[in-house]
């Protein structure tokens, strides 16, 4: 055990990644997905041991090839980047064995065991962004998990799914090339591209050098913005989620925007905050207006939004806006507010789209007009539906009520009183968009589709009903979400220059 | 005079700085999806621009060590720009390989006629 | 071109030499321009040559599918296990001294490894996608 513990930030990346290659290798769809389920077995143990060391024992770096920082490239998990792997490494293990039947179903036998294989590319590049502490290696991940989210995309049965795939090509690249771009002042401005040595060098530069650290927060503010689908750099989402296979859009929904979240989170408190008063500066006001922009804007469209997938996508656009008006805030409060979020949303959006999955699996459809008292015939699977989405409108009692009540609390610490009412009122928005699919699914009478619809098997209901049971107990306990959260937010704003 | 001496002096950073406004144009301007992946590359290529110019030092060798030498270029921006070559070359290639697979499903590559098809149905 | 007798005499004589000259681009890489990547390129040139000249079905008995998707995964496989060497070995991953009593000698060698994991895939990479774009649209 002492032989492996100093090397698990590397083996967190290995092991997914070595999983990739043997999956390429394995014709079969079948053995590909076992290897993809212990694959996914094994990480959240990785990331615990990270997570449970980082807390003990304080950050840990991890010298890549036997370089040292900042030379070499360096993995770096403090408490933040070992909560976000942490949510990475449980999410992928409780949603695959939704993966087996539902890939079956949506996905050619031959092509299966590439489509494991992209999916644990994915996961290593999502992996690989939140460890790493180079800005540039964090680049290379994301194009890594990038590449792999577009092949994914373009899988799915629908055409359309290949122009998603194609936008979200266009747009995605654009988005990590303007990442690229600001790395690059960055690089020329300090000749360092490792994040803490970055952060050191930034708050040593001259005051008129200060135009090109404004220029190079700029572009890796918008490059990051674009992936994570901050609105209104968010039109590539809602087609991508709409059209990928089932079981990909909520992989992606709660893994892939969190891990662009953790990037901006990354770079505006522990690289810019440290150097830079961001305060001077009106980026935490430009980005509360284009997070509430999100919660209203989104939110309203997901309640005229007829095709569920494309409503819920809408609508993890206007979650997006709840954790980016967190980190707007800029305060313990809000802060914490917008990392527990990012957790709680992953989850229950997890069980939304696991719920849909499984819709679809059983009808073939995801139209609301074809949902027609599906509740009585599918019971368990609209069950996680319900508790989740009521989690997502903040009902007291389940996860999404701590969320906003921390965003509440770092409004009302920043003195702006004005963003609870907001808060609730897109709320509210968000309780019409659920309502209408749970007054379908629960008051109609079921048609001829939906009346031989039933629950799906066990391995497809058992990861729904597990993340609806954790958006209930996250409403109750919040020591593993908002406790770790608060910890991380409180180490980040502690180190905000002011 | 001013201005117009640093605009000349640094001419490199003119280029690069038109080549990502042309790329980022094309990719705005065009519906034809084949030119935005164009407009995709001219932008890329100019961020390798934009690292591998300061790399440059002026008298400076090749970053290989010997008596002979005291001032060497930077190796790092090309290795950076190498790798990220790389990434938009898989990137260039998965785009095509999208657009043929468009084509075959849709039989045109122009956005604008895609969309109408799509609308239509 | 299959009655082009310079053709078909031409591209015998010529693909050794190709071939040659990628193992020769990719082991001087550590130390001139070149390595895996450019010698990639250039092996799989030589089943560009074949099937141009020859027909694509000749250039799938050098290469055929099942080999093309075999290399992809293997010169990556390889790239990774170099570094799980460093691993095993109680170093960190992707540390090369590994691989020699001598630091600087170690790694020299996990470069020339890598970059022959790197030829593998480019290789394999670029027939895959010469095959893909040829066979549309029979």
């Amino acid at each position: 055990m002492n032989a492996v513990l100093p090397h698990l930030p590397a083996l967190q990346v290995v092991v997914p990644l070595i999983g990739a290659i043997l999956a390429a290798f394995l014709r079969r769809g079948n053995f590909a997905f076992t290897l993809t389920l212990a694959v996914s077995a094994i990480l959240p143990f990785i990331s615990g041991a990270l997570l449970w060391q980082v807390l003990t024992g304080g950050p840990i770096s991890y010298a890549m090839g036997g370089w040292a920082p900042p030379i070499g490239i360096e993995y770096r998990v403090d408490l933040l980047s070992a909560f976000v792997l942490m949510l990475i490494s449980v999410v992928g293990v409780v949603i695959i064995p939704f993966a087996h039947r539902s890939v079956a179903s949506e996905i050619d036998a031959s092509k299966q065991a590439w489509f494991y294989c992209m999916y644990l590319l994915c996961l290593t590049g999502l992996l690989g962004i939140t460890i790493t502490g180079d800005a540039f290696n964090a680049f290379v991940f994301l194009e890594v998990s990038s590449l792999a989210t577009y092949v994914l995309i373009a899988m799915g049965r629908d055409r359309r799914a290949l122009l998603a795939a194609f936008q979200y090509l266009i747009i995605g690249t654009i988005g990590a090339t303007l990442y690229v771009i600001g790395v690059g002042f960055l690089y020329l401005l300090t000749g360092s591209l490792n994040m803490v040595d970055v952060a050191q060098r930034l708050a040593a530069v001259e005051p008129d050098q200060m135009r090109t650290v404004i220029t190079a927060l700029a572009f890796i503010t918008v490059g990051v913005s674009l992936k994570l689908a901050l609105f209104p750099l968010h039109v590539w989402l809602p087609n991508a989620y709409a059209y990928a296979p089932s079981w990909v859009t909520v992989f992606l929904a709660a893994t892939a925007t969190k891990v662009a979240i953790y990037l901006l989170v990354r770079y505006l408190f522990s690289i810019f905050g440290v150097a830079v008063n961001l305060q001077a500066l009106p980026v935490g006001e430009i980005i509360i207006a284009l997070s509430l922009a999100a919660m209203f804007i989104a939110s309203f469209v997901a309640v005229f939004e007829t095709n569920l997938k494309r409503m819920l996508a809408y609508s993890s656009v206007a979650q997006i806006g709840y954790i980016t008006l967190g980190i707007g805030l800029a305060n313990q409060a809000g802060l914490t507010g917008g990392l527990v979020h990012i957790v709680n949303h992953a989850f229950m959006k997890a069980a939304l789209f696991l719920a849909l999955g499984a819709i679809v699996y059983r009808i073939g459809s995801a139209r609301l007009g074809d949902l027609a008292g599906i509740g009585r015939k599918m019971p368990l699977t609209m069950a996680a539906f319900a508790v989740a989405g009521l989690g997502l409108i903040g009902t007291p009692g389940t996860s999404g009520f701590i969320s906003k009540w921390f965003l509440a609390i770092g409004a009302l610490d920043r003195g702006w009183w004005i963003l609870v009412p907001a808060i609730m009122a897109s709320s509210m928005i968000a309780f019409v968009y659920v309502g209408r699919v749970l007054e379908m699914a629960y008051l109609r009478e079921p048609s001829a589709e939906t009346a031989r619809a039933s629950d799906p098997p066990l391995s497809m209901l058992l990861p729904m009903l597990v993340l609806a049971a954790a958006t209930v107990y996250f409403g109750f306990d919040t020591e593993w979400t908002a406790g770790i959260a608060g910890k991380a937010s409180q180490a980040l704003v502690q180190g905000l220059a002011r | 005079m001013q201005a117009l001496n640093n605009f000349i002096a640094h001419y490199n950073y003119v280029i690069t700085i038109f080549l990502m406004i042309t790329g980022l144009y094309i990719m705005v301007a065009r519906s034809n999806m084949v030119k935005k992946l164009i407009g995709l590359s001219i932008f890329q290529t100019s961020v390798y621009l934009l690292y591998l110019e300061p790399g440059k030092i002026l008298g400076g060798t090749p970053p290989i060590i010997d008596k002979a030498f005291t001032v060497y270029s930077n190796p790092l921006p090309h290795v950076l720009i190498l790798t990220a070559i790389v990434v938009g070359v898989a990137t260039l290639a998965l785009g095509l390989a999208l657009v043929v697979r468009i084509n075959e499903a849709y039989g045109s590559i122009e956005e604008d006629e895609i969309f109408k098809k799509d609308r239509e149905q | 071109m299959k009655f082009d007798l310079i053709l078909r005499i031409g591209t015998k004589l010529i693909l050794p030499f190709v071939l040659v000259f990628a193992f020769y681009i990719h082991f001087h890489g550590d130390y001139r321009p070149g390595g895996g990547f450019q010698g990639g390129v250039i092996a799989a040139g030589t089943v560009f040559l074949v099937a141009i000249t020859f027909g694509l079905a000749a250039a799938k008995r050098i290469a055929p599918n099942w080999l093309v998707e075999f290399m992809v995964p293997l010169g990556v496989l390889i790239f990774a296990g170099a570094g799980v060497a460093g691993l095993l070995m109680g170093k960190n991953y992707l540390d090369y001294s590994v691989f020699s009593a001598n630091s600087a000698t170690g790694h020299e060698l996990g470069i020339l490894i890598v970059e022959l994991g790197v030829l593998i895939t480019v290789a394999g990479t670029m027939t895959a996608l010469f095959y893909a774009f040829v066979e549309r649209g029979r």
